[in-house]
């Protein structure tokens, strides 16, 4: 198919879309997950949702998303409510409680479902597009039906974009205040939870943190400030979803979920690496430049402090005197001199310094003095 | 029973005492989340030598898996060291894009009988019977018996042989460091053990629920002890006991075997949590209650006290007129009054109480405080 089918053809269209709308909710929402450091909360969450959609299912009969969306926002709530339970009674840390939840949820997720696969139940299959996602089993009405759902996010994300600011990072700041910060982190967690929810049908249960964590993993990179954080995660989520999509759709037995998650991993490694100022690659650009100056500045401070010995600031030194005293480095930093005016090679490999070369060479070594 | 049924159950607690040993250092290392995105990258290291040897039983998985489980270690401390993304966020970035990776070869390339993503999220125990191992014509039994028997000694001979080093560096990391006894080795050793767990467990239980049997048991057990060895001992029956019910609930209704034990061990969890001796809701519930109680009869003992000799050193315990003196509600009064009479430091006469020696004694003891 050629690109331009992809976008006249209806069905793909829709898939596309909602893949895309998907994306930007959980993207955008992901970030005040990162930043709140509830990163995989959103894992144990995601995982606790599959017993809620088998149980809505059989419960009900239908597929229909809103119903098993329902459930699965219910035993995601009741799972964030054991590890509440667990943190305030008991000793064990948050990691473990996060795990035992996920797991019993989870546990109970595929007796379900292996129960279901041996009823005579019609129309049963294709519940397992939860566990892995499938977007090329979205519904117009789906795609409706998610467009809402971000619109409420959005709106309620700018109705309290301040309080939400607040709570994700300075959240004791806000109490004194007198915000509703216990209120505030319901609701907050609940658009989590929602984001969630819609995201599941995309990715499918196992792999809706990375949907979360990655955009805003990458947007962090880009940028300090919270407002284009959230757009840019929100914009790399809706990317990845679509060009995901389009990708599973296109390659015969590519899983959408993991496709999308690849797609969204490497967003996350380029702007590790590459992202303006806070890349790696600037970082090691930066540490190479600090170290060769470095090497520059002690070759031409050696080659003074040489000179001097001799009663005059001009007399030449060999390479090698230098190395001697800086190792290897020296060859590279006295050509580096060389070519700034500051040091004048007479003779076969000998160097002295120029008149500017003193200059700087005192100047430096008054700076160090200080 | 069956003699299949029997294969079945034997491999079942296999598996569950050979995961909750290293499972008990994770929970109380918290490590725990560490260790699920293990059992999900390790996939990766599965499938890899799986397409390349062709046989799910190689011992090729082993390494290559073992190998993905140190890498995710690994990749997630590099992670955190540039210090760009934080917290939990590294091992929330790590493991899925492995475990995506790990799918999508399996649903490309190993689409078939052997590995297929049902495996995946829950293995299958009911196959246990049928992969036998054999010794010249000699039938050994189910393969999978011998791989996690295995696994089990080896996880016990790890624990014992390192016992003191474990506990030092798990509870004490700076005394271990200064020791000597490299806590920095023993979190990789772990780290490896747990990869080594998830592979034996693969074709049982599958790479998803793994983590279950890793934690919950040794959850359920840190509820009810504070002992590290008693600890792993409680851990092993948890285990043994989420097996044997799982298993039989699966047969009777006819479930998923590994997923009914998951949920056992789960029940087995929520069940502690409530009514563990010491921790657990119930006994937490009454201990409030008491320290209520408690309170409330101490405050009308120095009120008693200080008024002795008085009129209003001689209460009733009739409520509504105590609640009227102290200005209490009335039920708090009566509960105080309860809470005095059943530890016998009042006495009653005619409806009038007064102090006990005892009584008194506690009341000076809390105006102390």
């Amino acid at each position: 198919m050629m690109l331009l089918d992809w976008f006249s053809d209806y069905t793909l269209r829709t898939v596309i879309l909602g893949s895309a709308i998907l994306g930007a909710t959980s993207g955008a929402l992901g970030s005040f997950a990162v930043l709140r450091r509830q990163a995989l909360l959103g894992d144990a969450v995601a995982h606790s949702t599959l017993p809620g959609i088998v149980l809505a299912f059989v419960l009900t009969g239908t597929k229909t998303s809103l119903v098993l969306l329902l459930g699965a926002a219910l035993t995601g709530w009741l799972a964030t409510l054991l590890i509440l339970l667990i943190l305030r009674q008991t000793r064990i840390r948050e990691d473990a409680a996060l795990g035992i939840s996920l797991s019993i949820f989870f546990g109970l997720g595929i007796v379900l479902m292996s129960w279901v696969q041996r009823q005579p139940i019609e129309h049963k299959a294709g519940l397992d597009r939860f566990l892995f996602g499938q977007a090329a089993a979205l519904m117009r009405e789906d795609v409706i039906l998610m467009s809402v759902l971000a619109v409420v996010i959005l709106i309620m994300l700018i109705l309290f974009w301040k309080e939400f600011k607040l709570l994700s990072f300075n959240p004791e700041y806000a109490q004194t205040l007198g915000l509703p910060v216990r209120r505030l982190d319901i609701l907050l967690t609940g658009l989590i939870v929602v984001s969630i929810v819609l995201g599941l049908q995309m990715v499918g249960v196992v792999l809706m943190s990375a949907m979360l964590l990655a955009p805003a993993a990458a947007a962090r990179q880009w940028t300090d400030k919270l407002s284009k954080m959230v757009l840019l995660s929100a914009l790399f989520g809706a990317v990845a979803g679509a060009i995901g999509t389009i990708i599973s759709s296109s390659v015969s037995h590519l899983p959408t979920g993991p496709t999308i998650i690849v797609v969204v991993s490497v967003f996350v490694v380029l702007s590790l690496f590459l992202a303006p100022e806070r890349g790696l690659v600037w970082d090691w650009r930066r540490r190479y430049a600090q170290r060769r100056s470095f090497a520059v500045e002690t070759a031409l401070v050696n080659l003074y402090q040489l000179a001097a010995q001799h009663g005059s600031a001009r007399h030449p030194h060999e390479t090698s005197a230098i190395e001697v005293m800086m190792g290897e480095r020296a060859r590279k930093a006295l050509q580096s001199l060389q070519s700034r005016g500051w040091v004048q090679a007479s003779g076969t490999d000998l160097w002295s310094l120029t008149e500017d070369g003193e200059d700087k060479a005192r100047q430096l070594m008054l700076k160090e003095m200080h | 029973m069956d003699i299949a049924y029997l294969e079945i159950l034997i491999v079942a607690i296999l598996v569950t005492t050979a995961s909750v040993i290293p499972g008990v250092f994770l929970v109380l290392r918290r490590t725990a989340m560490l260790s699920d995105a293990i059992s999900h990258s390790v996939l990766f290291g599965i499938v890899i030598a799986f397409l390349v040897v062709q046989d799910l039983s190689h011992p090729a998985l082993i390494v290559g898996a073992a190998a993905t489980g140190i890498l995710t270690v690994a990749l997630v401390e590099m992670l955190n060291r540039t210090g760009k993304v934080h917290g939990d966020t590294a091992i929330g970035l790590v493991f899925p894009l492995l475990f995506s990776l790990a799918v999508i070869m399996i649903s490309r390339y190993a689409g078939n009988v052997h590995l297929d993503t049902d495996a995946v999220l829950s293995g299958e125990l009911a196959f246990v019977p049928f992969d036998r191992l054999l010794l010249g014509g000699l039938d050994l039994g189910p393969r999978s018996a011998w791989l996690l028997g295995g696994m089990l000694l080896l996880n016990l001979l790890f624990v014992l042989v390192f016992y003191k080093e474990l506990k030092v560096s798990t509870f004490d990391p700076e005394l271990a460091e200064a020791q000597g006894f490299r806590p920095k080795t023993m979190h990789y050793a772990l780290m490896t053990l747990v990869s080594l767990t998830v592979v034996a467990a693969f074709q049982t239980v599958g790479s998803l629920l793994v983590i279950a049997l890793l934690i919950v048991p040794a959850a359920t057990s840190y509820l009810l002890t504070d002992r590290l060895s008693w600890m792993l001992v409680i851990g092993v029956v948890a285990g043994v006991l989420s097996a044997v019910f799982g298993f039989a609930g699966a047969i009777q209704l006819d479930l998923s075997i590994s997923g009914s034990i998951v949920v056992a061990g789960g029940i087995l969890f929520l069940l502690a949590l409530v009514i563990a001796p010491r921790r657990g809701l119930l006994s937490t519930l009454r201990l409030r209650r008491k320290q209520r109680s408690d309170f409330a009869g101490n405050l009308l003992a120095v009120h008693l006290l200080n008024h002795q000799g008085t009129e209003k050193g001689t209460e009733t315990c009739q409520s509504d007129r105590l609640a009227a003196s102290l200005n209490w509600e009335p039920d708090y009064a009566q509960l105080a009054c309860r809470n005095l009479q059943a530890r016998r430091l009042i006495e009653k006469d005619d409806g009038v109480i007064t102090l006990t020696e005892k009584g008194a004694e506690v009341a000076r003891a809390t105006m102390m405080l």
